[in-house]
């Protein structure tokens, strides 16, 4: 039987997928059959009455299986009543009707239901000017109300559900989506329907209220004004918005954004943000983002972003103009070009991150450039054996396997985290390897547990029994082998949790040559969805490693025959006195604890959005604009290649990164300033050989999307914006043209000495710069605390609930201390903490309050 | 009648006591199928006698059980207790005073379908009632006739009782299943029928009490026996819930096909109208059916009876009006409980219920006009056809049955006094 089924939608001839649904089969010929609680992104539930159409199925023969024919020779068909056209299934010669005049009247009478509930107070509603009720009513609803008005139930209007989102009870009109999107698609069922019938309500379960790092997408598919953040509400009406798109700076998914942006008196008629919202890319973030991404951009507006640039006189930063401060800077590093090194924060975009690189090996002749840190390693391997271009999630499914190691990755790449959950769901083998247990297990086929002092030897066992045919009965991590090596496709994330930086690179090499490994008569890597996925620690940490923002490679993975300072080098050459000059840009390394001052440096110069305490540190202080403000690209982890556009206007005097950075190589000799990011990107394709035939053009591409969101049918899958500003551009990992030997992994096991292994654990809202300046998620951030094994709690006679201050690497820090069975015995994590040390023993001591 | 098949305590003391009803021939039917009869023969002979679904649907259990996928590794049955439409108390009393034979019929459709859980779901308020079950499956499990090896056979079946929290949608299955679960009692669009994914998504056959407790006796009787009884397409009997104006309120054990009017007037059922005065009005099928007026007494109690007066059969509850009843009042009330208990899923239900409400009374309280009868019967036609479940599609009835017959008395509450 054929996979595909032809049926007639008011005579229009339509052939879609077995299990289409009758709106969905509708919607490809651009047929909007009205829906409220049908989301394509979810079951149908058929509540809301509004889709009803008519529905005939062929008729025939019980026996001989003809046609049964009307007098007239046609084919006869049954008819049943009116139908929910989001609950039925498409059949092979189906005929539905939906615009005849029963089934326009039936539309109108579901609406008319349903307004006899609404409060009707569009004027005052945030949803009005983009709200499916409203457009439906318009569209089939009558211009007068039979019912009477004071027969309307009032109900509470500004319920906190929690501290993201209210919840108005009189404008909801129970399509239960919001509960369904937090139960079916993110499993985070903390809000429920709660009495029946007209009183039916929304309520939150948890405490806090609507605990749930997905909250603010229940805004973007709830059909009415019924759910609103606080962060947007009452902030703007629709249509005074402008969209402008852009790409979440928080983490290595890279999910696309649009900004809501309208121009305010209070801010000098400059465009203002008003709100975040999803922007659809099926291949990245599908319609959704996690709150962190919807709420955390408050940073750009704040009051404390730098204007000018600052020159240190006479012991204090004083305002300057950017002539006196980039000459300034140009004859320091003249002054200093041996001895002159650079940290970059891999938050920066591909350009400015490139001409940083460029600055120093071209102007300067000195490769002493590294990021501020690195947690995770892999770069090389992951520009080999990465997921394949043109590779989705979504396509994953029964008999496919997904292998995570090393990362929460609920907390540390929400997205990322839900996309696997649904493949898990779907039918994907799914494998979890952590020190402890993490949200993701739960949908794990296979849950695998080590321990940091020795975290690579489990990978390793699992690797080397993946090569092995097994039978018999099998141990857990034997079927966990045996289900990696016999998947159809494989791909495989891996993070750093409980790892030393030289074992994240052994951890990529033995997972690269699992993905080196055959499948059949071919390797894995280099085919359609498989490869290795790093997460890391920042959203252009791929882009750092792309442009040759490493010690060690220049741009596109050009090995250099001599490598220069690493940050641990510079960091202790700072104190050493052999870095004269220091060059820090969109990183705090000693705010982060990374470096302790300034030591004998001659001359620091910091680019930043704000005066961290690197920047309070410095000669010269260079404004940057944040990402709001300018256009760039960043690279996600799975290789895809992604512009951000400038939505509102630069604070202050400040520039963007790489024009900053350009102006300083101009006046050192170099090059003139190009006048636009896209052509400073085309310079850099072609140096980035893996980038080789990229422009800004391309990256901007779009195509259409399924399920069909934004647009003038917003019922049909909510607000989230439809994409037409670009869906970036993958590029081809090495395995996908080339053949490549096995990796040789070194032994390396860190000396890790004795005493409790520290181990950072990830928190998505973790007190950082960026994040803390947004009010309306400061409830939500993650408070310090450390768990312990109830043995190491015993020995350092600590209970559960002591709040406790220890000392790591000289730093004291406050926490409360957790005994409930998370650690295993000799392992701490340490959870929401500014300060986050690697995963080296740590002597952990009880120090006194006082101390403290 | 003399002797009763259903409402066996009437004719045998005590037989909610194990002791008795295995004295009375109890569990013999059950016996006979686990050591005698493969299921696929149970299924034959429940399908032969047309037992059907006396929750008021009318489905027949026989086809229902052979729904069940048969390679399906888990499934279940499900007891509806769950007695909750107006003037229904047939269950109760069964589960009260002959509590065995609902159980054996249940065990014998656990192994007639292949389940080995049955789970009893009561309303709420029919705790006593169930505590009263649960020392019938003490009992029964103390003797080894529940659990593991009934009979010494390969049949093994557990026996759970729960209890919802009181709600009237509870009763539609695929509500009674998601509030068996934990969740809230809402129904779900089908399909999937609960056949196919029922409790916890398994196959799951829904009986009501009565349906079963008519099972043991076929098996040890026959289907002959039963078809033998009864209309053609309605066999058997049928406990008729007679409530109202009428002397002698209660339940009683007919065979189908016995006219209303023979229930209401005959000396050994209702004994005739309450202070002799004259009938009006009749609910047969407590709130869920459309009233039908004196025109329908001599229609047959059966599924079919009363096709011809556009009212049904239904469970049977029968509520009796005479001459003083106010209809607008009589369809206000009703109203106003399909009000209470809508789940509020879907919007037709959920909305029009409450506009009738409000409508009926103002209409009723004397503040209506004319056009508010219009707005009403509109607004139930409205309803009509668009409902997810059976509840809101029932609920238009008493509006639409009494402006049908009873227009006149609608008209003079919404008179404006000259």
């Amino acid at each position: 039987m054929s996979d595909q089924v032809t049926l007639s939608i008011d005579g229009v001839e339509v052939t879609v997928p077995k299990g289409t649904l009758v709106v969905d089969a509708a919607k490809r010929i651009g047929n909007d059959i009205p829906v409220f609680c049908y989301h394509p992104k979810m079951d149908p539930v058929g509540m809301c009455r509004m889709c009803l159409v008519r529905i005939g199925i062929p008729m025939f023969e019980r026996g001989t299986g003809e046609p049964v024919l009307d007098e007239d020779g046609k084919q006869k068909y049954m008819f049943r009543g009116l139908q929910t056209g989001c609950t039925v299934q498409v059949s092979e010669g189906m005929v539905v009707e939906s615009n005849t005049e029963v089934v326009e009247k039936a539309r109108g009478d579901v609406i008319e239901f349903l307004l006899t509930s609404h409060p009707l107070d569009c004027p005052i509603c945030d949803k009005g000017g983009e709200c499916p009720l409203q457009n439906l009513t318009m569209r089939h609803g009558e211009g007068t109300s039979r019912f009477d008005f004071s027969d309307k139930l009032k109900g509470d209007k500004h319920v906190p559900l929690g501290d993201l989102i209210f919840l108005d009870r009189e404008r909801c009109i129970q399509c239960a989506r919001c509960t369904r999107f937090q139960a079916e698609v993110v499993d985070d069922p903390v809000i429920a329907f709660h009495n029946r019938g007209r009183r039916l309500e929304i309520t939150t379960l948890s405490d806090p209220g609507f605990d749930s790092y997905w909250s603010g997408n229940t805004t973007d598919i709830c059909p009415v004004g019924a759910l609103t953040t606080s962060d947007f509400r009452f902030g703007a009406r629709p249509w005074e918005l402008k969209p402008s798109a852009s790409i979440c700076p928080h983490c290595p998914v890279g999910c696309n954004l649009t900004f809501s942006t309208r121009r305010e008196a209070k801010a000098g008629g400059k465009q203002v943000i008003k709100r975040v919202m999803p922007r659809q890319n099926e291949a990245v973030n599908e319609i959704w983002i996690c709150d962190k991404g919807r709420f955390a951009y408050h940073f750009v507006e704040d009051g404390e972003r730098l204007q000018t640039p600052l020159i240190r006189k006479n012991g204090e930063l004083v305002e300057a103009s950017w002539d006196e401060a980039l000459a300034l800077v140009a004859e320091k590093l003249k002054a200093h070009k041996a001895t002159a090194a650079g940290i970059a924060g891999d938050r920066l975009s591909n350009e400015d991150l490139y001409q940083f690189q460029a600055l120093f090996r071209e102007q300067l002749g000195n490769g002493n450039i590294d990021l501020a840190q690195r947690r995770l390693a892999g770069g090389d391997v992951v520009a080999q054996v990465g997921i394949a271009k043109g590779s989705n999630l979504l396509d994953l499914g029964a008999g496919d396997a997904i292998l995570v190691v090393a990362s929460d990755l609920h907390e540390e790449a929400p997205v990322w985290w839900l996309r696997v959950k649904q493949a898990a769901e779907r039918g994907v083998t799914l494998v979890v390897v952590n020190p402890r247990e993490t949200r993701l297990d739960a949908y794990a086929a296979h849950t695998l547990l080590y321990h940091p002092r020795k975290p690579l030897e489990t990978v390793k066992q699992l690797v080397d029994t993946a090569k092995v045919e097994l039978d018999g009965e099998l141990d857990g991590l034997q079927a966990a082998a045996q289900a990696l090596a016999e998947a159809n496709n494989l791909v495989a994330f891996y993070g750093y949790e409980g790892l030393s930086y030289e074992e994240t690179d052994s951890l990529a090499r033995l997972l690269g040559n699992l993905l080196l490994m055959k499948k059949g008569d071919a390797v894995r890597a280099g085919q359609k969805n498989n490869g290795l996925v790093p997460v890391w620690p920042r959203n252009n940490t791929q882009g750092a490693w792309d442009v040759g923002l490493h010690p060690a490679y220049g741009p596109g993975y050009k090995k250099l025959a001599k490598a220069g300072l690493a940050a641990e080098g510079i960091y202790a050459g700072v104190a050493g006195g052999t870095v004269k000059a220091l060059y820090v840009a969109g990183s705090d390394p000693i705010g982060d604890g990374l470096l302790a001052g300034r030591g004998n440096l001659e001359f620091l110069v910091v680019q930043e959005l704000f005066l961290t305490a690197t920047a309070q540190a410095a000669d010269v202080v260079l404004p940057a604009q944040s990402w709001a403000e300018r256009e760039g690209t960043y690279t996600s982890g799975e290789r895809r290649v992604q512009r951000f556009y400038p939505s509102i206007a630069a604070v202050g005097q400040s520039r963007a990164d790489w024009q900053i950075l350009a102006q300083v190589t101009e006046q050192l000799g170099g090059e003139k300033v190009p006048f636009a990011a896209s052509i400073l990107f085309t310079q850099l394709a072609k140096k980035v050989a893996p980038y080789k035939g990229m422009d800004y053009r391309g990256l901007a591409k779009v195509e259409k999307q399924w399920p069909d969101v934004g647009g003038d049918d917003l019922y049909y899958g909510g607000n989230a914006y439809n994409n037409g500003s670009g869906l970036g551009v993958q590029w081809a990992a090495e395995a996908e043209s080339k053949s490549l030997e096995a990796y040789k992994v070194s032994d390396v096991e860190a000396n890790k000495g004795k005493g409790i292994q520290l181990v950072s654990a990830p928190a998505l809202y973790r007190t950082g710069s960026l994040v803390d300046r947004s009010s309306v998620l400061a409830p939500r951030m993650a408070q310090p605390e450390i768990s312990f094994h109830a043995n190491d709690a015993q020995l350092l006679a600590v209970e559960d609930g002591d709040r406790i201050s220890l000392r790591v690497n000289g730093q004291v820090l406050t926490a409360t201390a957790h005994v409930n069975g998370q650690a295993q015995a000799g392992v701490a994590f340490l959870r929401g903490t500014a300060y986050q040390p690697t995963a080296v023993p740590q002597r952990i001591e009880k120090v006194s309050e006082k101390e403290a | 009648m003399e002797k009763h098949i259903l409402l066996r305590h009437r004719d045998v003391e005590n037989i909610h006591q194990l002791d008795v009803y295995l004295e009375h021939g109890g569990y013999e039917a059950l016996k006979k199928c686990v050591t005698e009869y493969t299921p696929a023969e149970v299924i034959d002979i429940i399908k032969a006698a047309n037992i059907r679904g006396r929750g008021g649907a009318g489905f027949p259990a026989g086809i229902k059980w052979s729904f069940i996928p048969k390679q399906a590794p888990v499934k279940y049955v499900v007891i509806n207790a769950d007695e909750s439409e107006t003037g229904t108390f047939k269950d109760r009393e069964l589960l009260t005073f002959n509590p065995h034979q609902v159980i054996e019929g249940a065990l014998i459709a656990a192994y007639a379908i292949g389940a080995e859980t049955v789970y009893c779901y009561y309303r709420g308020e029919f705790m006593d009632i169930g505590y009263n079950c649960e020392q019938a499956v003490l009992d029964l499990r103390e003797r080894g006739m529940l659990g593991d090896n009934i009979f010494g056979s390969e049949f093994s079946c557990e026996f759970h009782n729960h209890y919802g929290a009181g709600a009237y949608i509870c009763g539609e299955e695929t509500a009674l299943l998601q509030s068996l679960e934990g969740n809230l009692g809402q129904p779900w669009s089908k399909p999937p029928f609960p056949a196919v994914e029922g409790l916890y998504s398994k196959p799951t056959v829904v009986n009501n009490v009565e349906t079963l407790a008519n099972v043991p006796p076929v098996i040890m009787n026959g289907a002959e026996w039963y078809t033998d009884m009864g209309t053609e397409k309605s066999p058997g009997v049928k406990v008729v819930c007679l409530s109202g104006h009428v002397k002698k309120p209660g339940n009683y054990e007919v065979i189908m096909g016995m006219s209303y009017r023979d229930l209401i007037y005959g000396e050994d059922y209702g004994g005739g109208m309450l202070g002799d005065r004259a009938f009006k009005a009749m609910l047969p099928s407590g709130g869920s059916g459309p009233v039908v007026t004196a025109e329908a007494l001599d229609a047959p109690i059966a599924f079919e009876g009363l096709d011809a007066h556009g009212s049904l059969m239904g469970s049977a509850s029968v509520i009796i009006m005479d001459e003083t009843t106010d209809m607008v009042w009589a369809a206000m009330k009703m109203i106003e409980f399909f009000k209470h208990e809508s789940c509020g899923k879907c919007t037709p239900c959920r909305e029009g219920t409450f506009w009738m409400n409000k409508l009926l009374h103002r209409i009723y309280e004397g503040h209506g006009t004319a056009e508010d009868i219009k707005v009403l019967e509109d607004v139930a036609k409205q309803i009509k056809g668009k409902c997810l479940c059976a509840l809101g599609e029932f609920a238009i009835s008493p509006v639409l049955s009494t402006i049908a017959h009873f227009l006149d008395e609608y008209k003079a509450k919404v008179q404006v006094p000259a």
